[in-house]
Parts: structure tokens; C-alpha cells; sequence
């Protein structure tokens, strides 16, 4: 499918019908010949494509760090694309360019434009004091095979010296027009002043009306898993961009009951007061949750619709007893996720369905949402076993409520519903702990795999169930005890 | 000011080129690979006709196509470029598609149809090995006699030891242009460390003298060795279809390409078996080593060489025997990769220390300490240790990092903690510096000198991100007295510089810097001459320069760097000189196996600490300090990023890196999502890194040491500092030496034993109780 697609790419203004499916990255390098994004691996896993994208939001630029090789030009429509070379000042190194190469945190030079946009989006963006686990946090979706990253870090500390407190710009930091302050000081380009006008002037996407879904071939949400798995057919492929329709997006709340638009992605389900107040943890989750860039696209839909069993969101979302509604034109449907997948992809869902939103009941007073992951590498890695579980326990120590799920050892996300009904209403014991993970694992059957072993799989499994009692309470079940089974 | 990075500019602002970000010459095509998709058969049917007819293609071209020889093999002609009957790895290339777009290219491969009779598939080096499918010969080295010396040993320990091999990943895969230019003749920009390789391969390749092929190479996006020899294959490739095409084509590998067919770190199993005296001194180390070679032979025989001067790391062992096989696999032709063999033949003798000290029941460290080669002793190869400083780097380390309170502080922690435990583990190093090929110690530099006195530099060395250029601008401004500003390295170009050696075994700049010197000098001689003459003196020896100007006796004279440079011009004087250098006092005879292959030893002694979550099996690189010796820097800050780039490559081999075969020989691990290179996260926050004061190397230029490949080795110290946690929670447990340390392997060894009687026996209580109440 082709529409026309007016954005601004740098300081240029862009109109274009290539293709809605078609990668940004490839359209800047292709395309418009800007070769300073560098593709390292085309799936979201290295960071060499990072670019901002930029909107207006309340009126101000609101920038987003992105991988561009899983974003496609047809939902560029009204943004401003900012690749690396937007960055460059005329004649001088912006802070981020010049503390690198103060610091030596580019040898090859492969990775490093990335490592400058996601460094470059902290020092534009970033609410908090800079800090280096700030910056380490902005970078932690860039690979870098060179330098082992110190040089990068020093790099980053040079940047907290100079924009944190007492810093030569720490009056930048803390204005309240950061972007407008790190013109006038020129250490961003001026055109990003115009930018709010000059999206603002780019009208509505005439969309040739094609909601006739059965000529759709694909449902592009974030693209972080259909870029990865069918990527090379999208650019030929019809696709419906989702995210032109952002009424399915945010979180809302309703007396107790929790409304979370479909398109809702990892960051901004992180970021919602709403979130926060029932899982205080979360932003601690995410980080163990692909990466920032990639957060900023995947959306929670997606993430229960790729179906993968070691979805990390899905994980949560079925501890905390999620119903999902799907639209198909006028008609709507309510599923609940825990019966919602049928075997290993399979699941209850017509392929013209969109599901629209995501429903579940605020926890009581005194319930604790937990997640645990582990994974070969900490940050930015699949799971090879996860688990949530929402569980509230009484003073006297009667388990009121045991939501458990593991994912990665069946072909579904797994909800524990043999474990939860044996655990409902006893008073928690290390001896009843034990009889409970005896039935947890009458409710796995993990296959061996290039993410693990099935042997280890039920260990896993086993550990992060138990890190989640030990969490919630420690004085009946005892870490040291469970270690000295 | 701080010695900088001169690329680093270019980097930052993404306007550094790299083969495909030089704009495309107009009509360009783009090549894509067909590999195998068994890892061994033989070929009945290659059928092509249904993607020939697919949008965009142009061409498709088998082995049969190849107009000269059909064969890359660098050491042994083993290697065809495209397999026509057999097909001998998972992703073994066996056709090449040439369309209008790269998105065509790929397109057509997924219409290629393949009839293969399957064979079996070995992908263990042992099996190999005992097969017989060994590569080149096996060899032993030899010193003492290690039969005699156990028996009168206190201790002794056998056991296995098991390395895995590991992804280059340079962030930049492999990729090639090639244009032809007029009549026969063919330009190749590819980033290869080995300019001089691909310029061969191509013209066997193609049927022509090696003088028709230019390859030019402006900068690599790393290459850790898998550039060395594996950038030929993808650059023949595109001059193939270029040549008969007659168009510009580029051959771009992607991702998941690259990672299945391109070989990578040897993987190695091991057995030893060490002898001790009661005091802890090592008497006699016997070594097996079997070197999963992958299906071609390509530089695995060096590798295995190395892997053997690289036997007793450290430490002077007076008896020794050790043998080592290069066994020939279904697995990708596995190639160079920083520290070439070194670091694998390192991981066995550590194995077999630690394996010695826990059966004595002291610390590791002690028996490190006791065996740390010293001036004078011999390496089994028979070189003896010139300025050995591996006790000093040892002693550094012990002083600077307080180790023996360092050391409590672990002990307190681990009787303090269960949930976590820490480890603490040394690692010393020794690395030979050279190329064990004696013949590849040469270099060549081309100086040219412009007549408004800026300069013009060409050498064999190849810029790969390890700041090559940055110290050959460095060394030339203080070769010939005069602003860094005015030098530039040029691009490694076959035509400005002959026959070159690859930009590897860490001795790039070592090579190419000395050949700087001699042409700086040549010029400088020719200057004196000249200016001589113009002063009038005969004492030509006494005129020197200094920061651009020309002095006499130590005297300014009114003679500038410019002024000279113009003039000489005029008087008819060559701006130009060329130089040639060849490394001094390294051979080697293979019938005996001994000589002196090194002009030279770095040595460092590395402490790692790491913390293990005993619940989850996880962990983290706390912090590691080092005593590195560098010689005399010749540009700090890029030989600080060697050292740690080096050290995290070498955490990432023994931890995360994990190379997954399924028995097919498929790789399974087969993209950047699974598997897994460290990310900042994965490294230590803490990395202390000094260098040696006062270390000269008077064999280097201007007294500086390699430093690519040894501080990759000081990574292998994070194994033991894993195992030492371990211990530290399950004295008694089996531990293997196996690496990677996965966080797998760390909870099967903890747990699995003790936990899986979980799952084992059924529950008592099958009828669960219905939930109360609801
Ligand atoms: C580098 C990388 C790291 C990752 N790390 C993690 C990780 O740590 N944990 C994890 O759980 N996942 C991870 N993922 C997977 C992925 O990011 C998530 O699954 C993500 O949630 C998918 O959402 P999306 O919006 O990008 O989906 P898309 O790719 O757009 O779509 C996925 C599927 O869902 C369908 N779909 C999406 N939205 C709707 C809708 N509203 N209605 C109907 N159909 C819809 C699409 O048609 C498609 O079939 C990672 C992916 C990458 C590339
Ligand atoms: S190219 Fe690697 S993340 Fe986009
Ligand atoms: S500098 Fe080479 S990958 Fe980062």
C-alpha cells in the first residue's frame, strides 16, 4: 500500500510514496543517501540504526529514541525524523560528539552514531539529573564491539559533569525550554526551533479508506516482532499501520477497572501514574525488558498476539487477570487472556480482528505484582524462563490471592491455575511452598531449545516462583531455606 | 592535550565511509548468496531456472561460471568459492544471485531448489579426531621429559577442559564492491584486513595477473581477525559478477548470513595432565589439544600453532609435552580471531592449575605466583624470556590492589552471604608478539611529501577502529620532526603498496610504523644532503631537526619545514621514498620445532571479581584491575580502548558468547537475538587499568609494545572468578572446565542435582484441595 507521507527529515521536508511498509533505515540510506545510520543486524539488536523521531505533543517537540531498521516510513506522516546528521553543527562537535571523542569512545566508528542519537536524546530529553546510569540506560540498546563500552562511560560521566548540578551547563539542563537552551547555546542546531510550526502545518494523512480488512496482509503495530519475522515481505506486502489511529492508545481508569488502549507501548505502560501505583517496580521490569528504543515501538498487543511463551508483557498482563477486547467493524469481543491461546501460535482470534483494548481490575490494597527474567544476558535478551505473579497475603499469613504464570516452558504463556487453587486460602509454609512448585511442575513441559535445556528450564522455573514468595514474604518462606533444599 | 582517536571526528558525525556509504556508481548491482542448507551431502541438483526468472534478477552463477580457478584456499587449496559437488557446512555458498536491488537478490534465493544426498555430519573435534579427519599434520612441542618428571611428582591431575569458540561480531558485516574500470582490469573496494589476499584470490578467480586487480580499502568496521581471511570469499564474489556482468556490484552480507556462513573462533577440547611438587611448583604439564577446525582448511594451522606456543601462558614449566590437532569438522572454516589459538591453549593450563589447587586445597593464586616465568628460562619452543615481566606485572598487581585484603573481603562476604557468593580469580599473560610465519614479519610505507610540505602516507596496515592511523600520524610527525596536522594516511591501496602481510597477530603497527621510520629517515637523509650543501658544511651528521625547523650543531638556522620542502623540489631532490622493513632476529624451524618465533613477550597480570546470584544462577562482572605492559605508549587513550575492548571480548568468550550447534550442524544461535555479545550492562563498571612504568621496548617503534590481541586473555580470568564462587557455595559440587560459563551452566551445576527430585516425584497431594472458598 502506498500513501503520501509528508514528514520532516532533518531540516528538510519530505514527501514521499514509497511504500508504507518500507524501513526507515533503508529509505534514509537508500533513498536519501544518509549514510551515517548504520545497519548491524535489521532486528532491533544492535542500536546502529538508532534515530530520534520527534512530535508535537501539548503544543512542544516530544523526541523518542527508535531502531529505524524495524520502523516503517508510512507512520512518519507529520513527525520529524532526526537521524544523525541532523545532529551535526555546522562547525563544531555538538557535547555528545565532543565528549566521545575527548574520551575515545569510537574506535571502528561502526556503532558510534547510534551510541551519539541515544546519548544525544538523554541530553535533549532526560527529566532527571544526568547521571551515568542515565545515560547507560539511554545507550542500553547500542552494541559496541570495540571498545567495551568504558570509553563510552567516561564519555557519558564528562557529560554529567558538564550539564549536572554546578556544571558550565547546568542552567540548560534545568530550563525549562531544554531543546531551546541547547540552541541558544548552540549545541543543537536552530532549525529544531521550527519544527513544532512546521509539523503543525502538515495536515491530516489522506488515508485511501481500505478498512475492508480481508485485503490486509498485515497488522503493523510497533513492527518490533512482524519486521523480525517477515520483514522482507512488508515493503511489498498491504499493511494497516496501526498507530495512525492513536484512540487505541493510552490508560485510563475507571473507578477500579484499568483501560489500556491496544497500542500502548512498554514505555508508556511504564510510565503511567496509574501503572505505577499498583506496581511500583516496574520501571526496574522494563529494564529487563528488550531495550529503550525498543520499548518507545512494541506495544503490549503485540506482544500478546505474537504469542510467543516467553512474552515478558504477556507474563504480566496474565498475572494480573487481563480481558482482551477485539473490534472487527462494528462487532466487538471480549476474550480473557488466560483462555486465550489454544497451543504453541495458536490462539482465539479471527485474523480481521484489531484487538482495541486491554481490561483488567486494579489490585486490592496489599497485593504485590512481581516479574522475574533471566535470560543468557541480563538487558536486551528473550527470556529463557519468565514469570509474574500477583499475590497477596494476609498478616496471618493465608495466601488470599496467588496469580502465578511461567513462561518459556510450554507452548503458551503458562497461567498456573492447578498451582493457584492449591495455594488459595492455606497459610504459607516452606513445606506447602514445596508441594506447590511439585504442582507447578505437573503444569510445565519445557522443551530443550537454543535458550536452554528443558532440565534448566524447570530450574529456572522453580527459582523465579520462589523469588517471588521470598519477595512477598520472607518470614514463611526463607531464601536461605529455599537454597538449602 | 589528550592523544586522540583522528577517525573519531568522522565517527561521531556519521560521515566516516565505509564500502557501501561511498555513493553507488550508477547501474550497480547487488549480489546475494545461496548457501547450503545441509552441513554435509553431496550435490544431485541445483535448480535455478524459477529465481533466473524472477523480478529484477540478472544473473545467476555456480562454481561452474568461475573463469579461473574455483579456489580461495589461502594455506591449502582446499576451498573452492562456490561448492559444485560437495557441500561440506551448513551455509557452505554454493550459488550467487545478481539482481537490480538487494531486496530482489534475496527474493530470488528463497526460489532456489536443492537436491543434496546427506552425509554424515561430525561437528565434534574428538570424533574427528578419531575419524582421522585431521588437517595438515598434527605437532607436538617438547621440552624435558614429562614421563620421567611425573614420577617424581607429589601431585598429579588429569582431567578435560573444554573451550567454545565465539562470533566476531563486528558490527559491520562483510561486504565487497567491485568496478570494473578499463580492459581487463577490476577494482575492488572490500573491507578485509588482508588487501594483498584479496587481490590474489580475485585474479585466481578470474583468471588474470595479480597486477589487474586493485583493492582498496578506506577503513573496516571492526575485524578481530574475521577479516583476516574470510573477507576473500564475499570480494571474489562480487569481482566475479562485476567481471562478467560488466557492471558495478556489491555484495553486502546480511546479518544472519554472515553469522552462518562465516567461521569463527576455533572452538577446542582438551585433556591434561599436570604434576606438582608438594610446594607447589609445576614439574611436568602434558596437553592434548584438539582444534575443531570447521570443514577448510583456512589459517587453522597457524591457529593450532599458536594455540601451542601459547601452552605453559605464563609460567616455566621445565617438562613438557604437548600435542595438538587441527580436526576437520561440518562446521564453517573457522578463522583468525584476536589472540589466534593463544588464549584457547591459555584456557588448559589454567584449567589444570586450578584443578591442581583445589585437589591441594590452596588458592589458586599461590600456584600462579610460584611458576611465573623469569629472565632467562626457556618457552617449550625454546625461546628464552627476555625482559620478562610477568613477575613484575604480577607484584604490581599485588601491591596496587592491596590482594591480600582484597582477598579477605571475598572470604568475609562468602561466610556472610548465601544468597550471593563472590569469586576472585588471577590471570596472568604472556603473548608472543610476531607473526609465527616468520616470512609475514615485513612491511612496506610509501611517503610522499607535497610541495607545500604536507605529507602523504600509504602502508600495508589496514584501519579497523584499533587506531592504526592515529599512530602512524604519531610516529611519522615524530619521525620527521614536524605538526601531526600535516600527515594523512591514505587508504591500504594494492597499488601504492605490494605483496602486504595482514593487519593482524597484533603487530600491525609494529610493521608498518618501523617501514614509517625508515622512509621518514630516507627523507631526512636526503635533506641533510641537500642542506649541506646549502650551508656549506661538510658535517652533515650534525644537522637536525625540531618542531618543523632545522637546526646546526644544535644551532637554529632560518631553514623551515616548508622552506626545505620547496626547495628541494626545485633543486630536484625526491619528496618520495619508500621503505621496506623486515623484523630482525625471529625464525623458526618446524622439523625441530623450536627458534626464536617472537622478536618479543607482552605480559599482565589481570584480578576479576564477580558476584553469583545463587537463587537465579546469574551474575555480574564486579570489577577487574590490571598491570598491562605496553612498553612506551605511543597514544594512550588507544591503547587504553584496546585493553579494555580486548578484555570485554575476552568476559563476553567466557560467559554470554555461547556458539550453538544443533547436531545437524546447523547454528542455532544463529542471529544477534540469540546470540549474545556483551552489552554495557554485562561488563564491569570497575575496570583499573595500569600500565607498566618504565617498561622501554627497544625492538618497537619508539620503544611501544603490540597491544590488539593479549588483553582478550585476561577475560579468562572471569571463568575462574565464576568457579571460584562456586566453590565458595558447594565445595563439594562437580565443576567442569567448560566454557562459556553460561548462566545455564552455573544453575545446572548448583541445583540441578539437588532439585530435580521436584519434578522427579509427583506431588502427594495430586488432588489439590478446590480453593477455598470459591
Ligand atoms: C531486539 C528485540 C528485543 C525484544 N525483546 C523482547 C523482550 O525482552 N521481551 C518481550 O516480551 N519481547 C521482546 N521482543 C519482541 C517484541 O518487541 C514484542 O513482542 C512486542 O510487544 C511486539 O509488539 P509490536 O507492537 O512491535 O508488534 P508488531 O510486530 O507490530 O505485531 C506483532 C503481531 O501482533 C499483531 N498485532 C499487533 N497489534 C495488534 C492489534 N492491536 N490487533 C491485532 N493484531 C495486532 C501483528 O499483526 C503481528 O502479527 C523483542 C523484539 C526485538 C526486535
Ligand atoms: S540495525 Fe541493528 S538495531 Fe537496527
Ligand atoms: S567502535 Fe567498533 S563497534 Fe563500537
Amino acid at each position: 500500500m502506498t500513501t503520501h507521507v509528508e514528514f520532516w527529515l532533518n531540516d528538510r521536508r519530505v514527501i514521499t510514496d514509497v511504500p508504507d511498509g518500507m524501513l526507515v533505515l533503508d529509505y534514509l540510506r537508500k533513498d536519501r543517501l544518509l549514510t551515517g545510520t548504520k545497519e548491524g543486524c535489521k532486528e532491533g539488536d544492535c542500536g546502529a540504526c538508532s534515530i530520534l523521531i520527534g512530535e508535537v505533543v501539548d503544543g512542544v517537540m516530544r523526541y523518542q529514541p527508535v531502531t529505524s531498521c524495524l520502523t516503517p516510513v508510512g507512520e512518519m506522516h507529520g513527525k520529524h525524523v532526526v537521524s544523525i546528521e541532523g545532529l551535526n553543527l555546522p562547525n563544531k562537535l555538538n557535547p555528545v560528539q565532543q565528549a566521545m571523542v575527548d574520551r575515545v569512545g569510537s574506535q571502528c566508528g561502526f556503532c558510534t552514531p547510534g551510541f551519539i542519537v541515544s546519548m544525544c536524546w538523554y541530553m535533549m530529553a532526560a527529566r532527571e539529573t544526568p547521571t551515568l546510569e542515565g545515560f547507560q540506560r539511554a545507550f542500553s540498546g547500542n552494541l559496541c564491539r570495540c571498545t567495551g563500552y568504558a570509553a563510552i562511560n567516561r564519555a557519558s560521566l564528562d557529560l554529567v559533569e558538564q550539564f549536572g548540578p554546578g556544571g558550565q551547563w547546568a542552567s540548560i539542563w534545568q530550563a525549562d525550554d531544554r531543546l531551546g537552551a541547547l540552541m541558544e547555546a548552540g549545541l543543537l542546531p536552530g532549525y529544531f526551533a521550527e519544527m513544532p510550526k512546521r509539523l503543525e502545518a502538515i495536515g491530516e494523512m489522506e488515508e485511501v479508506p481500505r478498512d475492508d480488512a480481508d485485503v490486509i496482509d498485515f497488522f503493523v503495530a510497533g513492527g518490533t516482532d512482524l519486521y523480525v519475522q517477515k520483514g522482507e515481505l512488508l515493503p511489498r506486502a498491504q499493511v494497516k499501520i496501526l498507530n495512525r489511529h492513536p484512540e487505541m492508545k493510552g490508560i485510563r481508569k475507571e473507578g477500579d477497572t484499568l483501560h489500556i488502549g491496544a497500542l500502548t507501548t512498554f514505555e508508556e505502560f511504564g510510565a503511567s501514574e496509574d501503572v505505577l501505583a499498583f506496581i511500583p517496580e516496574i520501571q526496574d521490569y522494563l529494564h529487563l525488558i528488550a531495550s529503550l528504543p525498543l520499548r518507545n515501538r512494541a506495544t503490549i498487543a503485540g506482544n500478546i498476539i505474537n504469542a510467543s511463551p516467553i512474552g515478558d508483557m504477556t507474563a504480566i498482563m496474565l498475572a494480573l487477570d487481563t480481558t482482551l477486547v477485539f473490534a472487527r467493524g462494528e462487532t466487538t469481543r471480549e476474550v480473557e487472556l488466560k483462555r486465550f491461546y489454544k497451543g504453541y501460535k495458536t490462539f482465539d482470534k479471527h485474523p480481521a480482528e484489531v484487538m482495541t483494548e486491554m481490561v483488567l481490575k486494579v489490585p486490592a490494597a496489599g497485593t504485590g505484582v512481581y516479574f522475574e527474567k533471566v535470560s543468557k544476558r541480563r538487558c536486551l535478551d528473550i527470556a529463557t524462563v519468565n514469570s509474574a505473579a500477583k499475590l497477596r497475603i494476609s498478616d496471618e499469613g493465608v495466601v488470599e490471592e496467588a496469580s502465578l504464570t511461567l513462561g518459556g516452558v510450554a507452548a503458551t504463556p503458562l497461567w498456573l491455575e492447578k498451582t493457584g487453587e492449591f495455594l488459595n486460602g492455606e497459610v504459607l509454609s516452606e513445606t506447602l511452598w514445596r508441594e506447590a512448585l511439585r504442582i507447578a511442575h505437573t503444569e510445565m513441559s519445557p522443551i530443550s531449545d537454543v535458550r536452554g535445556s528443558a532440565e534448566y528450564k524447570r530450574l529456572l522455573a522453580t527459582q523465579l516462583l520462589t523469588a517471588h514468595v521470598v519477595k512477598a514474604a520472607p518470614e514463611r518462606v526463607s531464601l536461605d531455606a529455599m537454597l538449602a533444599i | 592535550m589528550t592523544e586522540k582517536h583522528l577517525d573519531a571526528e568522522l565517527h561521531t558525525r556519521g560521515t566516516s565511509l565505509y564500502v557501501d556509504d561511498v555513493a553507488p556508481p550508477a547501474g550497480m548491482l547487488h549480489a546475494a548468496i545461496y548457501g547450503s542448507p545441509v552441513a554435509h551431502g553431496r550435490v544431485k541438483a541445483l535448480r535455478l531456472d524459477e529465481a533466473r526468472n524472477a523480478p529484477g534478477v540478472v544473473a545467476i552463477y555456480t562454481g561452474e561460471d568461475v573463469p579461473g580457478e574455483n579456489q580461495i584456499g589461502p594455506v591449502l587449496p582446499d576451498e573452492p568459492l562456490l561448492a559444485t559437488d560437495l557441500v561440506e557446512y551448513h551455509g557452505h555458498p554454493m550459488a550467487m544471485v545478481v539482481a537490480e536491488t538487494p531486496e530482489d537478490a534475496r527474493h530470488a534465493l528463497t526460489l532456489i531448489e536443492v537436491d543434496i544426498e546427506p552425509l554424515d555430519v561430525i561437528t565434534c573435534p574428538r570424533v574427528a579426531h578419531e575419524a582421522g579427519h585431521i588437517l595438515g599434520t598434527p605437532r607436538t612441542f617438547a621440552m624435558g621429559d614429562t614421563t620421567a618428571a611425573f614420577a617424581d611428582c607429589d601431585i598429579v591431575v588429569e582431567g578435560r577442559s573444554d573451550v567454545g569458540g565465539q562470533e566476531h561480531l563486528y558490527l559491520e558485516t562483510q561486504r565487497a564492491r567491485a568496478v570494473p574500470t578499463e580492459g581487463d582490469r577490476i577494482r575492488v573496494y572490500s573491507s578485509t584486513q588482508s588487501p594483498y589476499a584479496v587481490q590474489k584470490a580475485c585474479a585466481r578467480i578470474l583468471g588474470l595477473p595479480t597486477h589487474r586487480v586493485e583493492v582498496d580499502v578506506i577503513r573496516l568496521g571492526g575485524g578481530f581477525g574475521g577479516k583476516e581471511d574470510q573477507a576473500t570469499s564475499w570480494a571474489c564474489l562480487a569481482a566475479l559478477a562485476c567481471q562478467i556482468t560488466g557492471r558495478p556490484t556489491q555484495l553486502v552480507l546480511h546479518r544472519l548470513d554472515d553469522l552462518r556462513m562465516t567461521g569463527k573462533r576455533h572452538p577446542y577440547s582438551a585433556d591434561y595432565k599436570i604434576g606438582l611438587s608438594k610446594e607447589g611448583k609445576i614439574l611436568a604439564f602434558e596437553v592434548k589439544h584438539f582444534q575443531n577446525a570447521g570443514a577448510k582448511t583456512d589459517l587453522s594451522l597457524a591457529v593450532l600453532e599458536r594455540t601451542l606456543f601459547h601452552s605453559t601462558n605464563s609460567y616455566f614449566i621445565p617438562n613438557v609435552r604437548a600435542y595438538a590437532a587441527s580436526c576437520r569438522t561440518n562446521l564453517p572454516p573457522n578463522t583468525a580471531f584476536r589472540g589466534f589459538g593463544g588464549p584457547q591453549g591459555m584456557f588448559v593450563i589454567e584449567s589444570a592449575i586450578a584443578h591442581a589447587a583445589e585437589v591441594m586445597g590452596v588458592d589458586r593464586s599461590e600456584i600462579q605466583k610460584k611458576n611465573l616465568i623469569q629472565e632467562g628460562q626457556s618457552f617449550p619452543y625454546g625461546q628464552q624470556a627476555e625482559r620478562a615481566r610477568a613477575r613484575r606485572t604480577w607484584e604490581e598487581a599485588e601491591t596496587n590492589f592491596e590482594i591480600g585484603s582484597w582477598q579477605k573481603e571475598i572470604a568475609d562476604y562468602n561466610a556472610k552471604n548465601a544468597a550471593t557468593k563472590k569469586g576472585l580469580a588471577a590471570m596472568p599473560i604472556c603473548f608472543g608478539i610476531s607473526f609465527t610465519a616468520t616470512f609475514l614479519n615485513q612491511a612496506s610505507a610509501l611517503m610522499h611529501v607535497y610541495t607545500d610540505g604536507s605529507v602523504s602516507l600509504s602502508t600495508g596496515g589496514v584501519e579497523m577502529g584499533q587506531g592504526l592511523s592515529s599512530k602512524l600520524v604519531r610516529i611519522a610527525a615524530q619521525a620527521l620532526r614536524i605538526s601531526p596536522h600535516r600527515i594523512k594516511v591514505e587508504t591500504t591501496n594494492t597499488t601504492r603498496i605490494a605483496n602486504m602481510s595482514p593487519s593482524a597477530a597484533s603487530a600491525t603497527t609494529d610493521l608498518n610504523g618501523s617501514a614509517t621510520i625508515l622512509a621518514a629517515e630516507e627523507l631526512r637523509r636526503r635533506f641533510r644532503e641537500l642542506l649541506a650543501r646549502e650551508l656549506g658544511v661538510q658535517d652533515a651528521e650534525n644537522i637536525t631537526f625540531e618542531d618543523e625547523k632545522v637546526f646546526y650543531c644544535d644551532e637554529p638556522t632560518d631553514w623551515t619545514w616548508e622552506k626545505l620542502v620547496a626547495h628541494a623540489y626545485l633543486s630536484r631532490v625526491s619528496l618520495s621514498a619508500h621503505a621496506f622493513f623486515a623484523t630482525p632476529n625471529v625464525w623458526f624451524d618446524k622439523q625441530k620445532e623450536t627458534g626464536r618465533p617472537f622478536a618479543y613477550h607482552v605480559f599482565g597480570t589481570a584480578w576479576t571479581e564477580v558476584t553469583v546470584d545463587m537463587l537465579r544462577g546469574t551474575y555480574t562482572v564486579d570489577r577487574v584491575r590490571l598491570v598491562h605492559d605496553l612498553g612506551r605508549t605511543l597514544n594512550e587513550n588507544v591503547d587504553l580502548g584496546q585493553i579494555e575492548g580486548g578484555l570485554a571480548q575476552g568476559i563476553g568468550w567466557m560467559t554470554l558468547e555461547e556458539l550453538a550447534f544443533a547436531e545437524d550442524g546447523r547454528l542455532t544461535s544463529h542471529a544477534l537475538s540469540t546470540y549474545k555479545a556483551p552489552d554495557g550492562d554485562a561488563l564491569p563498571d570497575e575496570i583499573d587499568v595500569r600500565l607498566l612504568e618504565d617498561a622501554d621496548n627497544p625492538v618497537g617503534p619508539f620503544g611501544s609494545k603490540a597491544v590488539g590481541e593479549p588483553p582478550l586473555m585476561y577475560g579468562i580470568g572471569t571463568f575462574f572468578a565464576l568457579r571460584a564462587a562456586l566453590r565458595a557455595a558447594a565445595p563439594e559440587a562437580e565443576l567442569a572446565f567448560n566454557a562459556p560459563m553460561t548462566p545455564e551452566k552455573v544453575m545446572m551445576q548448583l541445583h540441578h542435582n539437588r532439585l530435580r527430585t521436584l519434578w522427579e516425584t509427583p506431588p502427594t497431594s495430586t488432588a489439590a484441595p478446590a480453593a477455598a472458598g470459591e
